[in-house]
């Protein structure tokens, strides 16, 4: 009956998405009565583990002994072990880049049933069943998962984390994998040095498009993200034509993301773009064309000139930052 | 260079989705059809760019009934050598990524490649998934494939930064954007897309997981417009009202 959460730990913190999952885990496993045990890759001090305590898990698999990147294989190997050791029934991943890469293989070895990209508790009034959006964010779909054993991934800034205060027990769980020789070889090529926030996982995203009229207005946009601590994001076309890097390129085929707040500069929305970006909970538009189809998905809307506007709010946005300081 | 290319069916991005049936089932009436394009635009395009440098054959392989047939001519048209057809609904990712697997068993494909999900379920579940299941090497969103010697090099775009991993071939990869650049098929293509091979074969596996009902969000209220000159109403309603700052 069990309930493992894989969670990762880089540069000694625990991601904030694998909170968001050991919460989520814990809160299963209380509906299910029974125990939460976090698998945590990556090194981490006693106080960052006792924080998998905080979200609600009882016991702490800590696999510390891990490569400096991430590496795909091993933490799968890591995760049939840990699942052999609790008899976890049911496993939980964040869905990002790890959980995209090592969902669907346990879910393939095991023959467990998977939802990734989850973003409800799931309902067990009639079996399991759990929400996950589809049609990239146009619709949500509850799925059934007919097997014994469950898989979730879930997706980030989805479902609130709750605190519980319970002290983990912790274990060191590095013996499992040694002897492993990765089939991989995997380096780094470059860093990057954008300020950090991370746009899959920040709360406040500041996004801009073609309204722009040229990468070196951007100047302009980083200014009010940095007063907002905010991640900067962009549309399709502007990622095209290379004036910012695809990483930022949010939408339909670019990343999907549900920030609590998407402030979007001179972008019309188009149905593209609104699929990767209707998962936020407040939106505001800033666009010179008052019948820019983005104004019918906003909450607020500012018709006027970015480069008119962005200074005006960064400068609204600092006054706020002080007098709340 | 031995390539399978996984595609799949998907609304095309302009598409309004609504459902039938009390919200058990995708209405499909007036939809138009597309190649999954994270399938087309990338993972297809790159293998047909690896055949053109490299040599060697490229084969799609997509699960569905026969009203698939007209997105598989589709991807022929772009430079496909032949099709596989498994003749079944693709009900979960993992019926479909087994009977891939089933398929692809003893082949000797060099590199399976996918898009790294489709635009319709969203799953990223599918390659992943068939690599497991023949046992071989996964790398998920590749922005970049290379093949040196008997390896694949990709890259993978990744928020803290750019990686660079190296695999020994065989391997299943997912394409993200940056892998290649889209394809428009031309007159040529289409003509021979008509006369290459669709071989259909049953699927090997049932589904693990169901829809049980589809819902739409709620639609949002009206856009609250705010004065380009004071900037400060709307800092103060994220602030007091949206309560997001």
């Amino acid at each position: 009956m069990a309930v493992l959460i894989f969670a990762e730990s880089t540069n000694g913190k625990l991601k904030k998405a694998s909170i968001e999952s050991i919460s989520y885990g814990a809160r299963i496993a209380k509906m299910l009565g029974t125990e939460a045990t976090a698998l945590v890759c990556g090194e981490a001090s006693a106080e960052e583990l006792a924080k998998a305590g905080t979200f609600g898990a009882q016991k702490v698999l800590h696999a510390s002994q891990m490569p400096s990147h991430f590496d795909p294989q091993l933490a799968s190997m890591l995760v049939l072990k840990a699942v052999e050791k609790t008899g976890a029934k049911t496993i939980i991943f964040s869905h990002d880049y790890a959980g995209r890469s090592v969902a669907p293989r346990i879910s393939a070895i095991l023959q467990a049933g998977l939802v990734s990209g989850a973003v409800s508790l799931p309902d067990l009034s009639a079996g399991f069943s759990v929400k996950k959006n589809v049609f990239s964010g146009k619709a949500a779909a509850e799925y059934v998962i007919q097997t014994d054993v469950k898989i979730i991934s879930l997706l980030p800034n989805s479902v609130p984390t709750e605190q519980t205060n319970a002290s983990p027990s912790i274990e060191a769980f590095n013996d499992v994998t040694s002897g492993y020789v990765s089939g991989l070889n995997i380096t780094k090529k470059s860093i990057d040095n954008s300020g950090g926030i991370l746009l899959t996982e920040a709360e406040l995203v500041v996004s801009a498009g073609r309204g722009m009229k040229g990468p070196e207005n951007w100047n302009i946009v980083e200014e009010l993200a940095n007063t907002l601590g905010a991640a900067t994001a962009c549309s399709r076309p502007v990622s095209d034509i290379g004036w910012r890097p695809h990483h930022e390129h949010v939408g339909q085929t670019g990343i999907a993301i549900r920030p609590n707040l998407y402030i979007a500069i001179g972008i019309s929305g188009a149905i593209q773009h609104l699929a990767g970006v209707n998962g936020s909970k407040v939106i505001v538009v800033i666009n010179k064309d008052s019948e820019a189809p983005f104004f019918k998905a906003a909450d607020y809307g500012v018709v006027g000139d970015a480069m008119d506007v962005i200074p005006k709010l960064t400068a609204a946005f600092r006054k706020f930052k002080l007098q709340n300081a | 260079m031995k390539i399978l290319v996984c595609i799949s069916q998907v609304p095309d991005t302009t598409t309004k989705i609504s459902f039938v049936d009390n919200d058990t089932r995708f209405n499909e009436d007036k939809v138009q059809y597309i190649v999954n394009p994270y399938d087309e635009w990338y993972a297809l395009v790159r293998a047909l760019e690896l055949k053109e440098t490299l040599g060697g054959n490229v084969t799609i392989i997509t699960v569905g009934t026969s009203a698939v047939d007209a997105v598989i001519r589709k991807a022929l048209a772009i430079g496909a050598d032949d099709a596989i057809r498994i003749d079944m609904d693709p009900a979960d990712a993992y019926s479909v990524a087994k009977s891939i697997a089933d398929y692809a068993t003893g082949k000797g494909y060099d590199i399976i490649l996918a898009g790294k999900e489709t635009i319709d379920y969203n799953g990223s579940e599918v390659p992943g998934m068939i690599a497991a299941l023949l046992n071989l090497p996964f790398i998920a969103l590749g922005a970049k494939l290379d093949i040196e010697g008997n390896s694949a090099v990709v890259e993978v775009e990744l928020d803290g930064g750019i990686e660079v991993i190296k695999t020994t071939l065989p391997a299943v990869i997912s394409a993200a954007k940056g892998m290649a650049e889209a394809r428009i098929p031309n007159m040529r293509g289409i003509m021979a897309a008509r006369t290459k091979n669709i071989e259909v074969i049953p699927g090997t596996a049932s589904a693990l997981v169901s829809v049980k009902k589809f819902t739409l969000p709620n639609s949002k209220s009206a856009v609250k417009l705010i004065d380009p000159d004071n900037m400060d109403q709307l800092v103060e309603l994220l602030h007091s009202e949206a309560k997001v700052i």
